[in-house]
């Protein structure tokens, strides 16, 4: 009790200790990579704020806003609300996969008048806080008692499976991603993770067949094709993958110049205010610009694993690692894409690619990542939840 | 709770910096990647990236011009004023088309053409709307862009004949490149054969000098995006024009020549007797080679095709006709040049005779009585040529008759040039007709049988006759651009200078003497004089059923079983400077129908002598035309 109470009273309360405890750093170097976004869609849009780059900015600004409100909010508040804001997500992924059987085609989008809403990015912060809120609860021993891993296992199958279902490849890997991440931190013992690892193994043997005909669809398996061998259809589907690796290589080492990347902007680069962004950029910025965007990724990384070794509580520990694991994972998954090591699966380029709902999203993660850095004394107890 | 708490704690950390470093190792993994993409293979990269900017496309060069003698433009370039469509650009492409009706024609077919153009296109691809639009409506157009968006007027190069009728066969016509062209002209040597809708020749001269005419490509670097799309243009080298052709033509007298058969199926030559130059080489009826350039509407094809006049043949050069009387003269040299018979050595003609089973006619049912040389020309007596031909033997007649230009095309340089047929025994049993009888040999000895001959080789005939006897060859072209092209020296064809002269008095004892055949076409003036040859070749084989009731006259007779009327001239006699031939296909007597022709052609010929005249020079290209003195030779 009396510990209880002390480190109560070193958590700091008023606002504006709270903001004393901000973490500028993390604030400068996520601005700064957002910065070099809001350049590569000026030059993509052939050297005009219009029409990515302006809202790019809005989005940023607001995603700023929304970092700073959840970052000043206590985690206890953030732990309370994870069950249901995972309920939630969960009835918005069933209703989009209504909607996609219904509408007969693929859909990722679930309109909500004014608002299009991305159900399976508010899956992975969710599923987040769900799997840190529930791992919060558990004794160490009982982490890898089967019984109690099962919840965890299904909070994120579940969800995993119908983005992959909608589909959405690549979503629903990074999702899967942070569930076994998660669960590896929280402490599943090794011999558990060896044997499912070779369970995982003996049925991708068993059941590859099946899965690569039945589960996966004709373009995901086109996809995976062209990547190992693009030249089998140099203008189809292979066309962007070799496009891209076109873009990327031609870049040399010093770059052709901002605004002068000729497959940028002759069109030969697809998507390239998207998910292809990142080529726009090396072959513009060469591997210098590369080397100097992936340094700052690392920072960014490198101050999420101290935040989430620092913090106190097993709960904001957990949140902390889950939000840097994803966002490593984006890095990771885009960039391996582009350059053509991994099929293309649609995952955008975190903070520097043009999208609505990735940057809330993205920025209300970092939110919960700064809450933990200003929280990190906070003590939760396992049943810490308010409501 | 808090040691358990600890612990985990500090599973949590360490496992947190192991995936920490997994993190790292797979940063480590981008990065090589990206050095293995941008450093190593960075420049291979480079070229693909290059390879897709750039596109080279080709600029077609302009094609030469193609004057006559004086300077008259035969074959010109005309800016084509055209409108293209760009789709894309077009809000409504039905509407558009519909307001242009009212300014330019545009059929049913036509706007079937261009949206089948449009849907097969891009829709950034220029679609061809109207070519050859009136400057009028074409400037109204470029003033009121805005109210046709879509709308791209453009100014291109298009060939075209100021005078196709009268030259269809001699300048010939440009079409667009077959498959065969490339095939025959290399790729890889003519580029610009690959151009869309590039011409070259395929007749006449513009064929027989494409290489001269045609030009390099110049070439162009442009930038182009993802669709093709041009973004700008980085290099530009200028091809090269095409060498301008000056021929020997005289615009002029070929117009006259072409006016004065004008309704006839006929062909009528001028030559220069020293020079070899063609001042008119006609085919009647000719035909609108202008729209060959187009494409020849199916039914104009079919008209010309079925026309029995067939006005896409040249006559002149690929028409073989029996020379008929007007080969008398190189009969009566053989004769000569063999000893066997002198000029005054006579025949008896009676109007008639039998040799063997055959019996022979003179066309003078009556006879001529006496006949020596000079009047077996004079008045054409057939029975004195059966004679000697029958004394002299078709060997000989043959060598003179090919010395003197028939049985060659001379390397003539309008393709298809025929070279006709001069008999022989070696002949007629190649082409399996059997063993030579004297019957050949008589009917070769008036012009007829086997013997067949083009209009340009009996004006050969009569320039080697009239110039001295020398070896002079015909030509068409006078320049290739600024190189003059001199007549190689006429060699000697090593005939007697004492017969020629008998020929040629009775040449002139044609025309003008009593009973002379041609003498109702006598040519008077000062300076003006012509000495000749008339021919009428039968066409039919005349019955003795007929000769009993009388040989039927043209004028009873269809059209395609008359006689050709034939007339080999010359003039001025004294000092001979041109020679004429002139053929009407079925145009009744040679004496009637092709000697006033030839009379009124050499008369305009001899009124419009070049060496009262400047003749032209081919402008240096960029330069103004150079002054000096005549560069011609030999004329004077």
């Amino acid at each position: 009790m009396l510990d209880t109470s002390f480190a109560g009273a070193a958590a700091p309360s008023a606002l504006v200790d709270k903001l004393l405890e901000i973490n500028w750093g993390l604030i400068f170097f996520l601005t700064l990579v957002a910065c070099i976004g809001f350049a590569m869609l000026y030059s993509a849009a052939g050297g005009s704020f219009d029409p990515w780059a302006k809202a790019q900015m809005i989005r940023f600004v607001l995603g700023l806003a929304v970092l700073f409100i959840v970052a000043m909010i206590d985690p206890r508040v953030w732990m309370s609300l994870a069950y249901p804001a995972y309920g939630f997500a969960l009835l918005l992924l069933i209703a989009v996969f209504l909607v996609g059987e219904i509408g007969g085609g693929a859909r990722r989008w679930l309109d909500l008048g004014p608002v299009n809403l991305q159900p399976s990015e508010l899956m992975k912060v969710t599923l987040i806080l769900a799997l840190a809120r529930y791992f919060h609860g558990l004794t160490f021993a009982r982490v890898s008692n089967p019984l109690f891993l099962v919840p965890a296992f299904l909070m994120m199958a579940l969800p995993a499976a119908l983005v992959i279902k909608q589909p959405d490849l690549g979503t629903g890997l990074l999702i899967l991603g942070i569930g076994v991440g998660l669960i590896f931190l929280a402490g599943l013992q090794w011999r558990l993770i060896l044997g499912s690892l070779a369970a995982a193994g003996a049925a991708v043997f068993a059941f590859g067949d099946w899965v690569w005909n039945s589960l996966l669809e004709e373009y995901q398996r086109n996809r995976i094709l062209t990547l190992f061998n693009p030249e089998l259809d140099p203008q189809g589907t292979g066309f962007h993958i070799i496009q891209a690796k076109i873009a990327l290589g031609s870049g040399g080492i010093w770059g052709k110049g901002f605004m002068q990347g000729t497959q940028s902007h002759l069109d030969f680069l697809p998507e390239r205010q998207t998910d292809f962004i990142f080529s726009m950029l090396a072959e513009e910025f060469g591997l210098m610009g590369c080397v100097f965007l992936m340094a700052v990724y690392l920072i960014i990384l490198g101050y999420g694993v101290s935040i989430a070794i620092s913090t106190r509580s097993h709960f904001t520990r957990l949140l902390a690692m889950g939000v840097t694991i994803n966002f490593l994972f984006y890095i990771v998954i885009n960039m391996a894409m582009v350059m053509g090591m991994i099929p293309v699966v649609g995952v955008p380029l975190p903070l520097v690619s043009y999208g609505g709902t990735a940057m809330i999203v993205l920025m209300f993660g970092f939110g919960l990542l700064m809450s933990a850095h200003v929280h990190r004394e906070l003590e939760i107890p396992r049943a810490g939840a308010l409501f | 709770m808090d040691s358990k708490d600890g612990l985990r704690g500090q599973v949590f950390t360490r496992r947190a910096l192991i995936l920490s470093g997994m993190g790292g190792l797979a940063f480590a993994g981008l990065a090589g990647r990206l050095y293995m993409l941008q450093v190593v293979n960075g420049e291979h990269y480079t070229r693909l990236a290059e390879r897709n900017r750039i596109d080279e496309r080709l600029l077609a060069p302009r094609r030469g011009t193609i004057y006559d003698r004086f300077g008259v433009e035969l074959a010109i370039n005309r800016q084509n004023y055209r409108l293209l469509l760009v789709p894309e650009a077009t809000p409504d492409v039905d509407a558009l088309l519909e307001r242009l009706k009212g300014l330019v024609e545009l059929t049913d077919g036509q706007l079937r053409r261009i949206q089948r153009d449009i849907a097969r296109n891009t829709a950034f691809v220029p679609v061809t709307v109207a070519e050859n639009l009136d400057w009028e409506v074409f400037a109204y157009l470029n003033a009121n862009l805005l109210d046709f968006p879509g709308i791209q007027p453009d100014v291109g190069d298009t060939r075209v004949y100021p005078y196709p009728e009268v030259l269809s066969h001699v300048v010939g016509y440009v079409g667009l490149v077959s498959e065969r062209d490339v095939a025959e002209h290399g790729e890889t040597e003519a580029p610009e054969l690959r151009i869309p809708g590039f011409r070259i020749g395929k007749e006449g001269i513009e064929a027989a000098f494409e290489e001269d005419l045609r030009g390099r490509a110049g070439q162009r670097h442009v930038e182009v995006n993802a669709s093709g799309r041009l973004i700008r243009e980085i290099t530009r080298t200028p091809g090269e024009s095409g060498e301008d052709l000056v021929l020997t033509i005289d615009f002029g007298l070929q117009k006259f020549a072409a006016d004065r058969v004008k309704g006839e199926s006929a062909a009528i030559t001028v030559m220069d007797v020293h020079t070899g130059d063609l001042l008119a080489l006609v085919s009647e009826p000719g035909f609108d080679s202008n729209l060959f350039n187009r494409g020849v509407p199916a039914s104009v094809y079919r008209q010309w095709q079925n026309d029995p006049f067939n006005p896409l043949y040249n006559k002149a050069t690929k028409g073989l006709f029996p020379p008929g009387s007007t080969f008398k003269m190189v009969v009566a040299l053989a004769a000569l040049e063999s000893g066997l018979v002198g000029p005054n050595d006579t025949v008896w003609c009676r109007g008639r005779v039998e040799l063997g089973v055959d019996s022979f006619h003179c066309w003078k049912r009556e006879g001529h009585g006496t006949v020596n040389m000079h009047r077996s020309i004079k008045e054409s007596c057939d029975i004195y040529y059966y004679e000697i031909a029958r004394r002299v033997g078709i060997e000989k007649i043959a060598d003179v008759a090919m010395r003197f230009g028939l049985g060659s095309d001379y390397g003539f340089v309008l393709p298809h040039t025929y070279a006709g047929t001069v008999p022989t025994p070696e002949f007629k049993r190649a082409r399996k007709k059997g063993a030579w009888q004297q019957y050949d040999t008589l009917m070769t000895g008036i012009g007829q049988g086997y013997l067949q001959a083009t209009p340009l080789q009996l004006a050969v005939m009569t320039a080697r006759l009239v110039n001295g006897g020398r070896e002079v060859n015909p030509r068409l072209v006078r320049a290739v651009g600024e190189r003059l092209l001199e007549p190689p020296p006429a060699a000697s064809l090593n005939a007697d200078p004492r017969h020629l002269d008998i020929v040629l008095k009775a040449m002139n004892a044609v025309v003008n003497e009593p009973s002379g055949t041609a003498l109702g076409s006598r040519l008077r003036g000062e300076g003006l004089s012509m000495g000749g040859k008339t021919g009428t070749a039968q066409v039919r084989k005349i019955t003795l059923a007929e000769r009993v009731t009388g040989v039927r006259k043209n004028e009873e007779m269809p059209w395609e079983l008359r006689d050709h009327a034939l007339f080999c001239g010359y003039g001025p006699i004294d000092a001979p400077r041109y020679a004429v031939s002139v053929v009407v296909e079925h145009g009744g007597g040679g004496s009637s129908t092709a000697a006033p022709i030839a009379r009124d052609v050499l008369r305009e010929a001899l009124e419009r002598d070049p060496a009262r005249q400047p003749a032209f020079r081919p402008l240096a290209r960029g330069l103004p035309a150079r002054e000096g003195p005549d560069p011609e030779r030999g004329q004077g």
